[in-house]
C-alpha cells in the first residue's frame, strides 16, 4: 500500500514523459542525472584504458601494446578521467542536484545554462572520442610543448577542441553556482547557516570560473601552434616553452581542488550526519574550503622544479606549496574531532567516508614530499607522483563520490540501495584501491618513471601486485553499478530522511517534486543542528 | 498591462522580477570576469614578450598605422555611448529611440570590424603575416618580430570574435525591441546585452595602447 503511494505522487521523474523531456529539460534534478550518465559512461571507458595500461605492465617487456598504442593509452585515460568524469563529478551531479535544494531554492540561477553546460560536455566528449577512434593521441595529458606542437602525429587538435568546450561546461556549472548561492537561498539561509557541501562547491565555483579559461586560452594558443605555427611557444622565434606550462598549470593545478573540494563538502555532510553531531568548527571549516581555492592558484610552478624554472621561482614555489597542506590538515582535524563522543554509524557512506579520510591523507602527506623542491627532483615523473595524485583523485575524490551517490541515493531514486552490498563493494574498492597504488610509492621511489612500457625486472613483483589491485578495483567498481540499478525497482522506499539528515534536502519528499519543496522552506536553525531536528520531529508525532 | 507584461517575462525559479534582474546582470558581471581571465593568458604572453624582446617589438609595433587604430578607437567609443543610450531609451520605455540606438551601435561595431578588416589585409600585403613569406625592415630579430604580429592576429582576432558575437546580440535585441518586448518594467536583456558590449569595447581600450602606442616616440 505504500509501495502505491509513493509511485503515484508526483515527483520529477515522473513530472513528464519521453525521451524530448529529457533531453530538453531545465529542471536541475533531471540535469544532474543526465550527467551521472555522461560520467558514468566516461568513468568506464577511461576505466578500460586503466586495464589496459595495468594489463601491460604485468611484465617486463613491452607483449600486449607497442610503445606508441601505451603513450596512446595513457594520454586517453587521462584525459578521460580528469576532463570527462572527475572534474564534472561530484559538482555537476550531486552539486546540481542537490545545492539548490540545500539553499531552498526550487532551481539554480540559470536553468537552461544549466542545460547548456550538459551538452558543451557531451560536445566536448564527441570531439574527444572522435580523437580516440581516429587514431588516438599521445601527448599525454599535459599537452606539453614542443611535442604537441611540432612532433606528435596524433590527434591532438581534436581532442584540445574537446577540452576547450568542455571546459566552458566546467565555467557554466560554476557561474551558475555562484550565482545560485548569492541570490537564491530561502528566508533564513545565511552565509553561516549553509550546509559545508555548498561552502564547498562555492569555493570549487570560484577556481571553475578563474581557473578555466587560462587552460582555454593556451588549448586556443596550442591550437593556433599547430595549425598556423604563430610561434608563441617556439623557440625558433624567441617563443617559450615553459610559457605553455606555466599557463597550463596555472588551470591544471587549480584544477585538482576542483576535483577535490566538493570531495571534502561530501565528507563534511557524511562525517556530521553519520556521527549525528555538528561538524567541528564550521566556520573554520567552510573558510577552509576558501583558503584552499585561493592558495591553490599560488602554487603552480610546483610542477616546474625541473623544467628550467628558476631556482628563486621553484622555492618560493615550493614554500607556498606547504601552506596547502594547512586548510586541508584544518578539515582532517575538525573531521576527526567531530566523531569525538559521536553517535557513529558505520553505513555505507560513512565507510566512504573513512576511506576519504585515510586516503586523503596518505595523499596529502606525499603532496608534501613532491612539494619540496630536494625530494621532488627525485622522484619527479617517477610512479611516487602517480601513486601520489591517484590517492588524491580516485582515494580522495572518487571514494568521496560513491560516498555522497550512495548517501543521497534514496533521495534521487527514493529507493535504498542494498546495504550488505554496498559495504563489501566499498570495502573491497578500498583494499583494491590499497593494493593498486601504495606499491607505486615503492616503485617510483626507487625510480621507475611514469609514462613507460617496459621495466627492468626486479620491478615486476611490484607492478604484479598493482595489477592484481587494478582487477579487485574493478569489481569494486562494478557492483555498485549493478546494485543500484537493481535498487531502482527492488530497492525498500526510502521515506523522506532515512539518514535522520537535517538539511533541506531531506525535508521534501523522495525523490523530490519537480519544484523541490511544496512550499518555499523557512529557516531557523544552524547547519547539523541536530537537537532541533528532533524536536520538530517530536512536535509533529505531538 | 505593467504586471502582466512582468510576470510573463518572470521565470519559474524566481520569487520577483527585482530578483531575476539583479540575477541576470550578477551572471553577466561573473562571465566578463571569465573573459579577463581568458584574454589573461594574452596579456601575459605580451608582457613577457615585450620585456624581452623590446626593441623587435618596438619596430614591429611601429609598423602600425596608428591614426587608423585611432579613428577605430573612437568609433568603438562611440559605439559604447550609443549603446548607454539604448539602455537609456529601454529604461523609459521609447521603443523608437531604443530601436534606433540599437541600429547605430550594430553600425558602429560593423564599421569597427571593416577598418579592422582592412587593417589585417594590409599586414597580408606587407609580409607582415607570420609565416615563411614574413619580413620586417628594420630588425635583424626576424622571430620575435613575428612574435608581436603573432599576438596581434590572435589577440585583434579573438577581440573581433568577441565583437561579432556582440553584433549577434545586439541583432537580437534588435528583433525582440521590434517586437516590442520590452518595457519599463522589464528590459534586463538590453542592460546585459550592454555590459557585454561594454566590456569588449574596453578589451580594445587595452590592446590599442600595447600593440600600436607603447614605444612609438622612439622612431
Amino acid at each position: 500500500m505504500i509501495t502505491e503511494a509513493v509511485e503515484e505522487r508526483e515527483n520529477y521523474l515522473n513530472a513528464s514523459y519521453g525521451i524530448k523531456s529529457w533531453l530538453l529539460t531545465k529542471d536541475h534534478k533531471r540535469i544532474a542525472l543526465l550527467y551521472l550518465h555522461t560520467i558514468t559512461f566516461f568513468f568506464f571507458l577511461g576505466g578500460i584504458f586503466a586495464t589496459l595500461i595495468r594489463l601491460e605492465l604485468l611484465t617486463p617487456k613491452g607483449d600486449l601494446v607497442s610503445a606508441d598504442t601505451y603513450a596512446k593509452l595513457f594520454t586517453l585515460h587521462g584525459v578521460i578521467m580528469i576532463f570527462f568524469f572527475l572534474i564534472p563529478s561530484i559538482p555537476a551531479t550531486l552539486g546540481n542536484f542537490f545545492l539548490p535544494m540545500m539553499i531552498g531554492a526550487k532551481d539554480l540561477a540559470f536553468p537552461r545554462i544549466n542545460l547548456l553546460s550538459w551538452y558543451l560536455l557531451v560536445i566536448g566528449g564527441c570531439f574527444a572520442m572522435y580523437a580516440m577512434l581516429a587514431g588516438g593521441v599521445d601527448t599525454g595529458w599535459t599537452f606539453y610543448v614542443p611535442y604537441s606542437t611540432n612532433y606528435s602525429n596524433t590527434y591532438v587538435v581534436a581532442t584540445g577542441l574537446g577540452i576547450f568546450i568542455a571546459g566552458f561546461s566546467s565555467i557554466l556549472t560554476g557561474l551558475n553556482f555562484i550565482v545560485t548561492v548569492h541570490r537564491m537561498r530561502a528566508p533564513g539561509m545565511t552565509w553561516f547557516r549553509l550546509p559545508l557541501f555548498v561552502w564547498a562547491n562555492y569555493a570549487t565555483a570560484l577556481i571553475q570560473v578563474l581557473g578555466t579559461p587560462v587552460i582555454a586560452i593556451t588549448l586556443v594558443l596550442l591550437i593556433g601552434e599547430r595549425t598556423l605555427h604563430i610561434g608563441i611557444f617556439d623557440p625558433a622565434r624567441g617563443g617559450d616553452p615553459v610559457l605553455f606550462q606555466h599557463l597550463f598549470w596555472f588551470y591544471s593545478h587549480p584544477a585538482v581542488y576542483i576535483m577535490v573540494l566538493p570531495a571534502m563538502g561530501v565528507i563534511s555532510e557524511l562525517v556530521s550526519v553519520f556521527s549525528k553531531k555538528p561538524i567541528f568548527g564550521y566556520r573554520v571549516v567552510a573558510f577552509s574550503s576558501v583558503a584552499i581555492a585561493v592558495l591553490g592558484f599560488l602554487v603552480w610552478g610546483h610542477h616546474l622544479f625541473v623544467s628550467g624554472q628558476s631556482v628563486y621561482a621553484g622555492l618560493v614555489f615550493s614554500f607556498l606549496s606547504y601552506f596547502v597542506a594547512i586548510p586541508s590538515a584544518i578539515k582532517v582535524f575538525n573531521w576527526t574531532a567531530t566523531l569525538h563522543k559521536g553517535s557513529i554509524s558505520f553505513a555505507t557512506p560513512m565507510l566512504y567516508a573513512f576511506g576519504f579520510i585515510g586516503l586523503f591523507t596518505v595523499g596529502g602527506l606525499t603532496g608534501l614530499f613532491v612539494a619540496c623542491l630536494g625530494v621532488d627532483v627525485h622522484v619527479h615523473d617517477t610512479y611516487f607522483v602517480i601513486a601520489h595524485f591517484h590517492y588524491i583523485m580516485v582515494g580522495g575524490t572518487l571514494m568521496a563520490y560513491l560516498g555522497g551517490l550512495h548517501y543521497w541515493w534514496p533521495k534521487m531514486s527514493g529507493r535504498m540501495y542494498p546495504e550488505g552490498w554496498a559495504k563489501l563493494s566499498a570495502l573491497v574498492i578500498y583494499l583494491g584501491f590499497n593494493l593498486t597504488f601504495f606499491p607505486q610509492f615503492i616503485l617510483g621511489y626507487l625510480g621507475m618513471p611514469r609514462r613507460y612500457w617496459t621495466y627492468p625486472d626486479e620491478f615486476q613483483v611490484l607492478h604484479v601486485m598493482s595489477t592484481a589491485g587494478a582487477s579487485v578495483l574493478a569489481v569494486g567498481y562494478l557492483m555498485p553499478l549493478i546494485y543500484f540499478m537493481w535498487s531502482l525497482r527492488y530497492g525498500a522506499i526510502a521515506g523522506p530522511n532515512p539518514w535522520g539528515a537535517t538539511g533541506l534536502e531531506w525535508q521534501t519528499a523522495s525523490p523530490p517534486p519537480a519544484h523541490n519543496f511544496e512550499e518555499t522552506p523557512v529557516v531557523t536553525t544552524e547547519a547539523y543542528d541536530y537537537a532541533a531536528l528532533a524536536a520538530m520531529e517530536e512536535a509533529k508525532v505531538g | 498591462m505593467d504586471s502582466h507584461t512582468e510576470t510573463a517575462a518572470l521565470r519559474e525559479q524566481f520569487e520577483t522580477p527585482g530578483q531575476q534582474k539583479e540575477i541576470s546582470t550578477l551572471g553577466m558581471w561573473i562571465f566578463l570576469v571569465t573573459e579577463i581571465m581568458f584574454f589573461g593568458g594574452l596579456f601575459l604572453a605580451y608582457a613577457i614578450y615585450r620585456r624581452e624582446f623590446a626593441g623587435a617589438f618596438a619596430v614591429a609595433s611601429n609598423t602600425l598605422d596608428v591614426v587608423v587604430g585611432a579613428v577605430n578607437t573612437a568609433v568603438l567609443l562611440c559605439s559604447s555611448f550609443t549603446m548607454v543610450l539604448a539602455v537609456r531609451a529601454a529604461q523609459i520605455g521609447s521603443r523608437k529611440a531604443l530601436i534606433w540606438f540599437l541600429i547605430l551601435t550594430i553600425l558602429l561595431g560593423g564599421v569597427f570590424l571593416g577598418v579592422k578588416a582592412y587593417e589585417w589585409n594590409l599586414k597580408f600585403e606587407e609580409h607582415h603575416v607570420p609565416g615563411p613569406s614574413f619580413h620586417l625592415e628594420g630588425t635583424a630579430e626576424q622571430g620575435p618580430a613575428q612574435l608581436f604580429f603573432s599576438l596581434y592576429f590572435t589577440m585583434t582576432g579573438l577581440h573581433a570574435l568577441h565583437m561579432v558575437v556582440g553584433e549577434g546580440l545586439m541583432l537580437f535585441l534588435l528583433w525582440q525591441a521590434y517586437a516590442g518586448k520590452y518595457s519599463p518594467s522589464y528590459y534586463t536583456p538590453v542592460d546585459v546585452g550592454g555590459l557585454y558590449w561594454h566590456f569588449v569595447d574596453i578589451i580594445w581600450i587595452f590592446l590599442f595602447p600595447l600593440l600600436y602606442l607603447i614605444a612609438r616616440h622612439q622612431h
